[in-house]
């Protein structure tokens, strides 16, 4: 039963092998693209509402890659290569759920009849 | 996710790999694939409350609107909290590696109380809504912002409880292998939590006060 347990114990050396300077990177680079975005916001820095909000999707995508990467430590290599393609596949149905309801919503509205619009 | 923990729980526990074929080449590192797809299957649920909440962002039904009922300070704070659990949870990992347990305590106490605290204010958040009449049944608008941060907020108070059932579980059992497997799976589900919350600050308050 031992050697089980031993056998099984030296397998699962398991999960991503982590260090502090990929942490602090990761954490400088999530507190930057956090407080620019507020600042942009908070500060009222550009009069027009669309150009604040084209400035800080893109923050919002480039912080969430920064996570994935530092954080959650995603790369090509771990689990041979199925935690990259399930978050490929997850992604792909996350871009149809969120552009599709968006695109199908929008143009119902915009096609309504003005008086029926809630 | 309990059932995939419990199996494993079974699994160590009796220190015997019954259910596996001998000689069955299984992945080293089923469980943490297995856990980064159920978050993804939770991504798809968050997917859904964002869709939800775009199509019903501008749908105020004469309710209060984003500008009038968002205190950004607020989810600066709140923000700033979940990003530093996300460190200080990193820390707790490095100390894992080291194969300190005092420090892996530590650290994941620090964690739990940091999330413990964006709990409070999220919490003290809904309550100022509700109080000043801005309930879920207001309009669309509110309807949608509850459900998207209330669920992000169930998934912080869940994994808190994870937490802290996983000091205890340190405490008893030390860093056993099954423990080391825990607290990685608790990691990813924390840090994404924390990638949930950049698309909630974003999406909802940041451009919700946009004019």
């Amino acid at each position: 039963m031992s050697e089980h347990t031993h056998d099984h114990d030296h397998h699962e050396a398991e999960g991503p092998h982590v260090s502090l300077k990929e942490y602090v990177i990761g954490f400088v680079l999530a507190v930057i693209l956090t407080v620019i975005p507020f600042w942009l916001v908070m500060g009222n820095v550009f009069e027009s509402s669309t150009t604040t909000a084209l400035l800080i999707l893109p923050f919002m995508v480039v912080q969430i890659v920064v996570h994935m990467v530092f954080f959650l430590h995603m790369n090509f290599h771990s689990e041979g290569g199925w935690n990259m393609l399930a978050l490929i596949f997850t992604l792909v149905l996350v871009f149809i759920t969120l552009a599709g309801s968006l695109w199908v919503m929008i143009s119902l509205n915009n096609n309504m009849m003005p008086g029926m619009m809630g | 996710m309990s059932e995939a923990t419990m199996t494993a729980d079974v699994k160590t526990q009796d220190g015997q790999l019954e259910f596996l074929v001998k000689g069955d080449h299984h992945p080293q590192n089923g469980t943490l694939l297995g856990f980064w797809l159920y978050l993804m299957s939770d991504c798809l649920i968050f997917a859904a409350l964002f869709a939800t909440y775009g199509v019903l962002a501008r749908s105020y039904a004469g309710g209060p609107t984003g500008m009038e009922v968002f205190d950004l300070s607020l989810v600066a704070i709140n923000t700033s909290f979940l990003l530093l659990s996300s460190i200080t949870y990193g820390f707790a990992m490095l100390q894992m590696q080291a194969n300190r347990l005092k420090g892996t305590l530590f650290w994941l106490a620090i964690t739990a109380l940091l999330g413990a605290a964006f709990l409070g204010l999220e919490l003290y958040e809904f309550y100022h809504l509700i109080h000043i009449g801005a309930t879920p049944q207001t309009s669309g608008f509110l309807t949608a912002f509850f459900a998207l941060v209330g669920t992000h907020g169930l998934h912080v108070l869940f994994g808190i409880v994870w937490l802290v059932t996983l000091l205890f579980q340190l405490k008893k059992h030390g860093l056993i292998p099954a423990n080391k497997r825990r607290v990685f799976c608790l990691s990813m589900f924390w840090h994404f939590l924390d990638v949930v919350w950049v698309g909630v600050f974003t999406y909802v308050y940041l451009m919700g006060v946009l004019p």
